[in-house]
């Protein structure tokens, strides 16, 4: 039991910086190598809210979201649109914004390390010792779990109920056809790009109340958005969802009943087993 | 418009860091430095490499210079990002030796990186002053490439040290017997873990939990969960820095009842106090200044005036230690690299840690080891040969 709330809780943790890049390649199809510098921004402005004004990050992010959905949108608009305008392929474009994003990671890398140095930025925000069913979790991870419940609840509901979250999902599925039905796909790539990129900068904020986090870790970040968004199938996010609380519970039952030093070796064969099983991922639909 | 020249610019001039390439001038002395300020030791590297560098380099013209044959020469400083990769590392020091024809160049960050950039300090005839490198391969490498020279001490040294001080408190009456023993999967846990098992078999410990976790887990409580079970009387972790954090915060919330608790790199770091406050008081970590002494006062006061942070109370010290030993050979014999190396293995220095002079494996045998929180600040507790050991205090729960 322990094991398993363990496990959830790093699931959620996972969710929170997997979803938004979902959103961006399942949509916007950019494959954003950019999308852990985005997490570690979103971290930067939690922890320098917190430590110079003593603002909780869980009012941060209100800040964070606008910021990092503009700041997406633009880059979107100036940077990754030229390059969907002369894709020709779908393949093409995947291969330009690898390139596109790979170099901005670099960039985002460069930037913070002027604008904050490269010093670890570490704070305390709700360590405390919560009970649940008999054992303690930090309040952090919990509190942090919860808003990643509510944001892939709310991201769900706005897919499945709402018009713009139709059409989305139209164009996740079939861009070419969904022009055909009169849906503004350049606006809503834009959009989703943008969605994307500040749920991950908000999932930054939080995740910066527990991790130790500096101006270089992001990429360690984008590997594992890229494993649990691939695992999970493409443009849906229930599928990362489900492959972010499955990577997690296998990784806490790793480490807890075999040895720690096995879980990227566990997490690595879960990725393997689900890409020689399902390539299109748990709940990715086959490539036409 | 095509974008694409302008993105690939960009990049190249981010990746390039710093990098300024300088025309050569005679008048100044001109020092290479290269360390990571990107990539997984960057953070280690900005709290403890680069602000001693800046700061050291700053003392120095503003003092005038060094004084060469009798003629003041200023520092010229050329610095480079390696990325924590060793292959940059190595491109560097080779460009810093042959297109910007540095006169000294400064040992690089970290024991794999150091260890990576050896064979070409060696081969352009460079002394290597390194610091944050910590191994006991000290002779066969010093056989190996004469002109390097160790500063922080060994592996087996940190880890008996440690062992040493639990055994004290156990003879005092303070602690049981149980020990959770946990590494970093990297070279320097690996090696650390162990160097420290035979030692505690040896003093008696009974090992109750031994595990080792990757670099840049990001839960650790399945980690800090399985030692509370063993019901240790002390725990230790050979950790790096994020996990050193991750493993203290998750000790915290599990309110791990343990007479003693260790961590490894980043314990010093003025950050780790600074997250923790009271609940750090009572952490064992590796390393230790004695920060009564004056001369480390003047030292992280200059440091804070200049640089905005505060240095760590271990490696930052033996770093200005390494450069005040460079510039003391230099203002003795010049710009002759090989007479600096050999001014280097005979002389005793006057440094800001006490006297400093290489032992026969080119060792600075005297080094801090083990040292802990005490009401806010890092002191050292066991040390080969400095002075100012306080004594160990109880961890006494996690307020």
């Amino acid at each position: 039991m322990d094991i398993l709330i363990t496990g959830i809780l790093l699931g959620g943790t996972y969710a929170l910086i997997a979803i938004g890049l979902n959103l961006q390649y399942g949509v916007a199809r950019i494959m954003n190598l950019a999308n852990g510098e985005i997490l570690v921004a979103g971290g930067y402005l939690a922890f320098i809210a917190y430590v110079s004004l003593q603002l909780s990050p869980l009012l941060t992010i209100f800040l964070v979201a606008p910021l990092a959905f503009a700041l997406n949108w633009l880059i979107y608009r100036v940077m990754l649109q030229p390059l969907v305008n002369r894709a020709k392929t779908r393949g093409q474009l995947e291969t330009d914004s690898i390139l596109a994003t790979f170099g901005m990671s670099f960039i985002g890398v460069g930037l913070m390390l002027g604008f904050f140095g490269g010093d670890y930025f570490s704070y305390s925000f709700m360590a405390v010792p919560l009970q649940l069913l008999g054992s303690t979790y930090g309040a952090n991870r919990v509190i942090a779990f919860c808003m990643a419940v509510l944001i892939c609840g709310a991201l769900y509901l706005w897919l499945n109920r709402s018009r713009a979250g139709l059409s989305i999902r139209a164009i996740a599925t079939a861009p070419a056809s969904a022009r055909l039905v009169g849906i503004d796909v350049k606006r809503l790539s834009a959009l989703a790009f943008a969605l994307g990129g500040a749920v991950t900068a908000v999932g930054g904020a939080l995740i910066s109340t527990y991790l130790t986090l500096d101006a270089s870790t992001g990429v360690v970040f984008t590997l594992k958005a890229l494993i649990i968004v691939i695992m999970g199938g493409v443009g849906d996010v229930r599928g990362t969802i489900v492959a972010a609380l499955l990577l997690g519970i296998v990784e806490t039952a790793v480490a807890s009943l075999l040895d720690p030093g096995l879980t990227l070796a566990a997490a690595y064969i879960l990725f393997l087993g689900i890409l020689l099983f399902r390539p299109q991922g748990l709940f990715g639909k086959t490539t036409t | 418009m095509n974008r694409r020249p302008f993105l690939k610019l960009v990049s190249a001039l981010t990746l390039a860091g710093t990098l300024t390439a300088t025309a050569a001038s005679a008048d100044t002395i001109r020092i290479g430095a290269v360390a990571p300020k990107t990539g997984g030791l960057a953070g280690g590297a900005t709290v403890t490499q680069w602000p001693s560098i800046y700061l050291w380099v700053d003392q120095v013209n503003a003092a005038g210079g060094l004084t060469v044959d009798g003629e003041q020469m200023m520092i010229e400083l050329i610095e480079y990002d390696d990325q924590t990769n060793p292959g940059e590392t190595i491109k560097a020091v080779q460009r810093l030796a042959t297109q910007d024809e540095a006169h000294f160049i400064i040992a690089p960050y970290g024991t794999g990186l150091n260890l990576a950039a050896a064979p070409l300090f060696d081969r352009y005839g460079y002394p290597q002053i390194a610091v944050s490198a910590i191994t006991d391969q000290q002779p066969e490498l010093s056989d190996k490439f004469p002109n390097m020279f160790f500063t922080l001490g060994t592996t087996t040294a940190l880890a008996a040290d440690l062992v040493g001080v639990l055994t004290d408190m156990r003879e005092a009456g303070d602690l049981g017997n149980r020990v959770a023993m946990v590494n970093v999967a990297d070279a320097f846990g690996i090696e650390l873990a162990t160097a420290a098992k035979p030692l505690f078999l040896e003093a008696g410990f009974e090992l109750v939990y031994e595990t080792s976790y990757p670099l840049g887990t990001q839960d650790l409580s399945p980690v800090i969960k399985g030692a509370a079970a063993a019901e240790p009387d002390a725990f230790v972790a050979w950790s790096y820095p994020p996990d050193t954090f991750g493993l203290t915060e998750q000790a915290m919330i599990e309110d791990i009842d343990v007479q003693a608790f260790y961590t490894a790199v980043a314990t010093p770091f003025p950050s780790y106090g600074g997250r923790f406050g009271a609940a750090a008081d009572g952490v064992l970590g590796a390393g230790g200044v004695n920060p009564d002494s004056p001369a480390f006062q003047e030292y992280a006061k200059a440091h804070m005036e200049l640089t905005g942070a505060a240095p760590d109370y271990w490696a930052s010290a033996t770093t200005y230690a390494s450069l005040e030993i460079l510039a003391q050979s230099i203002e003795a014999v010049g710009l002759d690299r090989e007479a600096v190396s050999d001014h280097l293995r005979e002389t005793t220095f006057e440094t800001v840690l006490g006297p400093i002079a290489f032992d026969e494996n080119n060792s600075n045998p005297a080094f801090w080891t083990v040292g802990q929180w005490q009401d806010g600040v890092f002191v050292g507790v066991a040390s080969r040969d400095r002075d100012g050991t306080a004594p160990v205090i109880l961890k006494d729960g996690w307020k």
